[in-house]
């Protein structure tokens, strides 16, 4: 019996055999049993801890995991809480102090369009921060030698052209390789050296999400921005409604405490309605012209460049670019952060499914995801994170509780 | 005899190199394979099959991308209810992409594990490359 224990090879399988056996002390086989008990801890707890059951736990980027996989954030995250107080803060403030007067002297409908607005949000804020932006996993060791022989055998003496070039919609496109991630990037991927990760359709590493937006979050990050312009613009109109109503009457029962509130939601909103609007403003014409932030500020199609520099991504008219970005179809997720880490690796032989022919590992949807699982790659490749945020953010950071975004 | 032969391959496939078919990114970011017959195929199948292969999975990825009626009213509505429909729904991405699955899974059993290929679906390597796995051909000696 001992000898079909030592049979068994893999490291992980063995352990959680000897975990059911010491906790459920049933076994005939006593000599094993008390080799288990002896060896292992009674408690199966510590396994978990050293074992990685999910590929999140391996994952090569700085990125933060909660819940299980489920919730993707960068790895500072400092800059979203205080996002989040602000907009509690100065939403709880409004709903508090205003509202009740508000409702009862103009209409109940103030609160309730105020609410609506509040909740779709957070709703937003909550979708950009915590979903994955479009992170491209890494090359796996077989494609990433691949990659190297290609590279390689074009070369001579001289280091190897580590960029490729390709025609798109008659614009000439530069893919660089990048050097962490081991893959020639797709077009408009840029890596992000916050968050160590190469993201589809880069826009920008934005601090205030605590999160990159790229591909996947971009229209959330979009709906976000937009409704929180309605939101301040709306708490603002209302809060200086308020004061004016209040200033018109007189009342010997004046609550001494409710103008510091109202005076703090209108510095708030006086600050925020210039960054936030301003902003929602600069990614409409973004969406519009379907260009990234990155491009943006790179003019990578402006025509400084070139006579015949053109944006090859743009569809040709305003309102198919914004119907692209905004009602397009979700991709998934690339990474697959829940998937269970197999046990082969991808260069070793598949398991037989017993379907005859040939073998092969059945093809389950978002359960076989091998990335490249090496981290400590020296050299970065090009591309930037965002400067855009941080730089802005650091240039008018002396201005206390202020929603500058940009 | 062959039933022997299939045997051993069921127990013992050995992998003898891979070979992998990047994307094509002339018609922009949209998902799109080469379809170009690799040199390492050659005296494995047929160039004409490969590329029907390529060209249906670039047709089908064309189909979950794909901008239109459909995939606008989708999105209205996913955005009208703050995308918690998703937690209830497939979207249209994730329903075409089974039926990937299912394709890639067929077209091995038909053609490619008969000739000792392996052909892995590209969302298992992020949409980067379709990853053809060559094991070797014990019945034609040791193959390449």
């Amino acid at each position: 019996m001992s000898q079909i224990q030592h049979a068994v090879p893999d490291a992980p399988i063995r352990y959680t055999q000897i975990c059911t056996r010491s906790s459920s002390c049933s076994s005939p086989q006593t000599s094993s049993s008390a080799a288990a008990a002896g060896t292992e801890p009674p408690s199966c707890t510590g396994h978990r801890g050293r074992t990685p059951r999910r590929k999140w736990q391996v994952f090569p980027g700085r990125n933060r995991f909660y819940c299980d996989g489920r919730v993707m954030m960068a790895r500072q995250t400092g800059v979203f809480y205080l996002t989040l107080v602000l907009i509690l803060l100065t939403s709880g403030l409004f709903f508090a102090f205003d509202c009740p007067y508000l409702a009862s002297n103009l209409s109940p409908a103030i609160p309730a369009v105020g609410a609506v607005l509040f909740v779709f949000v957070m709703g937003m804020l909550f979708r950009a921060s915590f979903s994955d932006p479009g992170v491209l996993p890494r090359a796996t060791p077989d494609e990433a030698a691949d990659l190297e022989r290609q590279i390689d055998s074009t070369g001579c003496s001289k280091p190897p052209p580590r960029t490729r070039e390709v025609l798109i919609n008659g614009q000439t496109v530069k893919l660089k390789y990048c050097f962490t991630c081991k893959i020639f990037r797709p077009p408009r991927a840029s890596h992000c050296s916050l968050c160590d990760n190469c993201v589809e359709r880069f826009d920008h590493h934005c601090p205030w999400v605590g999160n990159c937006v790229g591909r996947r979050n971009y229209r959330f990050f979009y709906l976000f921005i937009l409704s929180l312009s309605f939101l301040t613009i709306f708490i603002f109109a209302f809060v200086i409604t308020h004061v004016q109503l209040i200033s018109l009457e007189i009342s010997s029962m004046f609550d001494s405490f409710t103008p510091r509130c109202t005076i703090l939601e209108v510095v708030v909103c006086f600050f925020s309605v210039w960054s936030i609007v301003g902003l929602s403003g600069f990614h409409t014409y973004l969406i519009s012209s379907n260009q990234t932030t990155n491009e943006d500020i790179k003019g990578t199609w402006s025509k400084k460049e070139g006579k015949d520099n053109y944006n090859p991504y743009s569809y040709g008219n305003v309102l198919t670019n914004c119907c692209a970005a905004l009602c397009g179809p979700l991709p998934p997720s690339l990474i697959d952060r829940r998937g269970l880490i197999q046990a082969d690796t991808p260069q070793t032989a598949h398991q037989s499914n017993g379907t005859g022919g040939g073998s092969y590992a059945p093809t389950q949807l978002h359960s076989h995801m091998v990335g490249g699982y090496h981290p400590g790659w020296l050299q970065h490749g090009g591309g930037t994170s965002c400067q855009f945020c941080c730089f802005h953010a650091a240039k008018i950071s002396f201005v206390p509780l202020t929603f500058y975004i940009y | 005899m062959a039933e022997t032969h299939s045997l051993q391959d069921l127990q013992q496939p050995a992998v003898s190199s891979k070979v992998f078919v990047q994307r094509d990114y002339s018609s922009g970011t949209i998902c799109k394979f080469q379809t170009k017959f690799p040199s390492e195929l050659e005296s494995r199948m047929d160039k004409q099959q490969f590329e029907e292969t390529m060209q249906s999975l670039n047709n089908l990825y064309a189909e979950a991308e794909k901008l239109g009626g459909k995939s606008y009213l989708e999105g209205c509505l996913a955005c009208l209810t703050a995308y918690t429909i998703f937690l209830c729904m497939e979207t249209h991405y994730e329903k075409v992409l089974k039926k990937i699955a299912k394709y890639i899974k067929d077209q091995n059993e038909k053609i490619y594990a008969p000739r000792g290929l392996l052909l892995t679906d590209p969302i298992e390597r992020g949409l980067r490359v379709v990853e053809i796995t060559i094991f070797e051909d014990r019945s034609i000696g040791s193959g390449r």
